[in-house]
């Protein structure tokens, strides 16, 4: 497999085409119809809480579940109904799923016996993918006397030996370690840089969702919520929950006063506040603010958004401090500032302005019954 | 001084208080079970080596292997138990397998049919067969029905009717034993398997079988051993060319009073028995009889040449199965990527299903039967009347025995608990030495075939003057019933957090208090559950009641034996159907416990 990076896609047809796929158990709905698509060599996370549907999907995908209705092809070709076993693509599991009663090599020659490629060529290939992942000495060894990370190193050797067209990774990282986890983090995704692998990604944290991803696929009750880079998702998140699920936020409650070509006026809790959207004056929305973007000041910053509220705490958290500031609606606004020595912790009851510049500004539709 | 003085427990505790903590609780099952088991048959055991006169001889060894009868019978009861283990095997492999996959629900009400099958008599379940497989029985009946036959054909009598009837025995057996090693595997492996590109036959062999290998070993030794025990279903079913060892023992003590042949007899079977038991101790280590698999396979140093056979022969056995299934896809056209694709639950389903009939229904064919007007155990039954149970009502014989079943059940499960589940804490919680050694000890009433132990006790009795008792019958029935006291409670413990124990004393609770008021009210289900086992244990028992009860201190089940060996009139199957009822609703009893347990 020769090095494929994300510039020359462009002439490579998709790895996954999903369209109107949807699963239903008797009156819930774990997927509605739902359209995805996978480009060749990319990283692709399906970020999500639990019982979002992004596992229903990826087991649609791998074939162990079949679809009530829509249609997926890999590789440009058919198949919706395919039997896992014919799909050719590569799955690693939460645990691994390594069969304990096979050594490490009887376990990565698995997929080429299933192949039936020839004895030689096996012990060739399983010798060359343990050396990509640095283990060629526990080829003899039982799964179970390999460490975690060890374990999932081997998991996924097992996978990309057979040259899958892409591997699905279901939360392979979730019995982990934060330590490990970090660092098999990076192993993944210099591997899928080095390899030119395509992977679909699985995982309900949001950090190791922008760690990893070219692209996240943000997913809620069973619906996409927001397909985007990290970046896109992170500072234009298109809906509170996305706003809400990735990142810490802040939110304010306002009405739309006017829409001008120069943005929207909002009124909210203590004043006016600049923004920019498409709402008819009137709308209720949601004022969205990343804490980092916010400042605690005596007075308001020209050109500023800044809503008046009292310091109630100030926490000293290392790098940074937090500083909670309680509004006049009884709402907290939290700012976050690089921790300077010279600082001096603002005193619990001084009134202050939490202040932003409108460009940090994100102007969500308000949802109803679902404060985050 | 005085601070020393009042400060308890800042000095090391006595050398004495350490030994009584760590025995006080295993020496009443001790001693029960050196007084009741090991000395007993160590008894009978000696007797065969003595020749008349209390010297030691051979003589009865001599006899044993002289004349070829005795050898045709061991033979006999080798194979009549390999061909039953094998049947038993493949007939319980889907249902256990069905069972470990099934979500909850379905799960459990499986498990219900299956120990219903379970606790139901023996004697029960054969008299359903006598009645099924006679010559005016009902698959006689129904075949000449159909007219696929001309004239009445007895089944009965035979090898192979002797191998149904034994299969049918020890089927629910063998699917509690294979369930809990199944329910161990990790269904994503075979997930693995098939985006690794195993189609579902090679995945099947490859994977999932030689994983599931330990619960098929152990279910098929357990049963073994308890086949080469079997008499009550060779002395009903089978012909004289079916007798088995156990039935030549019960001639030698019932008619001859040969203590030294019965001896012999029973060393043979003991020997034969141990034998079977090392090697499933050699396989899978005795704990994972009472479900702590602490070991599982014994993963050593990679697989031997035999695990290298065997691996080559799953290979091929998947093979074929693959070329069998394409094969079938081709032919029903079941294949393309573009539909959806059949499964192959329907007929998984079926055959589960299938099997699970053939459990339950040759113990309810008694039902009607019971209901005759006839004078005949028959089928179909003639007409309808309740004749049956009015007799039954009627007869002091059946109302007495009934009456001791329940006292001695009653007893029986009470001393068995007493006993049982000190030792169950002391097991599961202590550092013991020697606890294989113990372990092996409170389980050898399941290891010694029943019969040894009830020629031993029988004997034992008759010295001691015990023989026809209420005591020597609890006492008796309460040594069989310990090792299900402790299984049962080991695995209730075994899910016990123990940090409840910890904050109690913390909060200031003695170890009796923490007992009373947090420990066993955690585990009352278990505890309940344990009593009903040996409750059902007693009640269901024959072996030791063959001999230390008779005339007017019978028990139902040899009251039954008794009647069928005789006259065998349909008051046996009101009996049975009303014995039925009683497990039924026991076993329902402890189905509850267990299923409210797992919630």
């Amino acid at each position: 497999m020769t090095d494929l990076t994300l510039q020359q896609n462009a002439g490579t047809p998709p790895k996954l085409v999903v369209s109107g796929l949807h699963k239903t158990y008797g009156a819930t709905v774990a997927l509605h119809p739902t359209d995805l698509t996978l480009r060749s060599g990319e990283f692709m996370t399906l970020l999500g809480p639990s019982g979002s549907g992004k596992t229903t999907l990826l087991m649609m995908v791998a074939g162990l579940l079949q679809a009530d209705g829509g249609e997926l092809s890999i590789d440009g070709h058919k198949a919706t109904y395919a039997p896992p076993w014919e799909r050719g693509i590569g799955m690693v599991f939460q645990n691994y799923a390594l069969f304990p009663h096979l050594t490490v090599f009887e376990n990565i020659a698995f997929p080429l016996r299933m192949r039936r490629m020839p004895e030689a060529e096996i012990r060739r290939e399983v010798a060359r993918v343990l050396e990509i992942v640095q283990l060629p000495h526990t080829a003899q060894r039982q799964p179970r006397a390999l460490s975690g990370g060890q374990q999932q190193r081997i998991a996924l050797a097992r996978c990309f030996v057979f040259k899958p067209s892409f591997i699905l990774m279901d939360e392979p990282l979730g019995a982990l370690d934060k330590k490990l986890r970090d660092q098999l983090q990076l192993e993944i995704k210099h591997l899928h840089k080095s390899l030119g692998i395509t992977i679909l990604y699985v995982t309900h944290d949001q950090e190791e969702a922008l760690t990893m991803s070219d692209r996240i696929c943000l997913m809620n009750g069973g619906r996409i919520e927001q397909l985007g880079t990290p970046a896109e998702l992170y500072f234009e998140p298109a809906t509170v929950f996305a706003a809400d699920f990735l990142g810490e936020s802040n939110f304010l409650e306002g009405k739309v006063r006017s829409n001008s070509p120069d943005g929207l006026v909002i009124d909210a809790v203590g004043g006016a506040i600049s923004g920019a959207g498409n709402f008819a004056a009137g709308s209720a929305v949601k004022v969205m603010v990343r804490p980092e973007s916010v400042r605690a000041a005596l007075k308001p910053v020209e050109g500023w958004n800044a809503v008046p509220g009292t310091v109630r705490e100030t926490i000293f958290v290392g790098g940074v401090t937090r500083h909670y500031i309680e509004l006049a609606d009884g709402g907290t606004v939290v700012a976050l500032e690089l921790t300077d020595r010279r600082t001096q912790p603002a005193d619990p009851g001084r009134e202050v302005f939490a202040t932003w510049p409108v460009s940090a500004t994100v102007v969500l539709a308000a949802e109803k019954g679902k404060m985050p | 001084m005085s601070l020393a003085a009042s400060s308890r427990g800042a000095g090391r505790p006595s050398r004495l208080r350490q030994f009584t903590g760590r025995w006080g609780k295993l020496a009443p099952v001790l001693f029960f079970l050196l007084l009741l088991i090991l000395y007993p048959v160590g008894k009978l055991l000696s007797l065969s080596f003595q020749g008349p006169g209390g010297v030691f001889s051979l003589q009865a060894y001599e006899r044993l292997f002289a004349s070829s009868v005795y050898v045709q019978v061991m033979v006999v009861t080798l194979k009549i138990s390999f061909w039953t283990t094998l049947a038993t095997v493949v007939i319980s492999y889907p249902v256990a397998r069905a069972i470990a996959r099934l979500p909850g629900a379905t799960r459990n009400r499986l498990m219900f049919w299956v120990q219903l099958s379970f606790w139901c008599s023996f004697l029960i379940r054969t008299f359903g067969w006598m009645v099924l497989l006679n010559r005016n029985g009902f698959i006689s009946q129904t075949l000449q029905y159909l007219q696929i036959v001309d004239g009445p054909i007895d089944l009965l009598y035979s090898a192979p009717s002797v191998i149904v009837g034994m299969t049918h025995a020890m089927v629910p057996l063998c699917i509690l034993t294979m369930v809990p090693v199944m329910e161990g595997i990790d269904e994503n492996l075979s997930k693995a398997g098939m985006t690794l590109g195993g189609r579902p036959g090679s995945v099947f062999w490859r994977v999932y079988f030689p994983l599931s290998l330990p619960g098929v070993t152990a279910g098929a030794l357990l049963v073994f051993i308890t086949s080469l025990g079997f008499f009550i279903v060779p002395a009903f079913l089978g012909s004289r060319h079916e007798t088995m060892i156990t039935q030549l023992i019960i001639e030698q003590v019932q008619e001859y009073l040969n203590w030294g042949f019965a001896g012999a007899l029973s060393l043979l079977l003991l020997v034969a028995a141990l034998v079977i038991f090392t090697i499933y101790d050699r396989l899978l280590g005795i704990s994972t009889l009472t479900g702590s698999s602490d070991r599982g396979v014994k993963a050593g140093a990679g697989p031997g040449w035999a695990g290298l056979i065997g691996l080559k022969i799953c290979a091929g056995l998947g093979h074929v199965s693959d070329m069998l299934f394409s094969a079938i896809d081709r032919i029903f056209g079941n294949r393309g990527a573009g539909k959806p694709r059949r499964s192959g639950a329907g007929l998984e389903w079926a055959v589960v299903l299938a099997i699970l009939a053939f459990l339950i229904l040759p113990a309810l064919i008694m039902v009607p039967v019971s209901f005759t007007a006839g004078s005949r155990i028959n089928w179909p039954p003639e007409g309808f009347s309740l004749r049956w149970y009015q007799g039954l009502l009627d007869s002091p014989v059946w109302l007495q025995a009934a009456t001791r079943s329940v006292i001695v059940a009653l007893g029986a499960a009470t001393l068995a608990m007493l006993i049982g589940t000190p030792a169950a804490f002391a097991i599961a919680r202590q550092k013991l030495p020697g606890r294989t050694l113990i372990l092996a000890l409170v389980l050898s009433p399941l290891i010694i075939p029943r019969m040894v132990i009830a020629v031993a006790l029988f004997y034992f009795y008759a010295q001691i003057g015990l023989v026809g008792s209420y005591a020597g019958l609890i006492v008796g029935h309460a040594v069989l019933a310990i090792p299900y006291v402790v299984i049962t409670v080991m695995a209730v413990l075994k899910s016990y957090d123990t940090r409840y124990d910890q904050a109690a004393w913390n909060l200031g609770a003695r170890p009796t208090q923490t007992l009373r008021f947090i420990t066993l009210p955690l585990i009352k289900g278990g505890l309940i559950s344990a009593f009903l086992f040996a409750l059902i244990t007693s009640f269901d028992e024959l072996t030791i009641a063959l001999f230390v009860t008779g005339g007017l201190t019978t028990t139902l089940p040899k009251q039954m034996w008794d009647d069928a060996i005789n006259v065998a009139t349909p008051i046996l199957a009101a009996a049975s159907t009303l014995l039925l009822v009683f497990v039924a609703v026991i076993t329902l009893l402890i189905h509850r416990l267990q299923t409210k347990e797992q919630k």
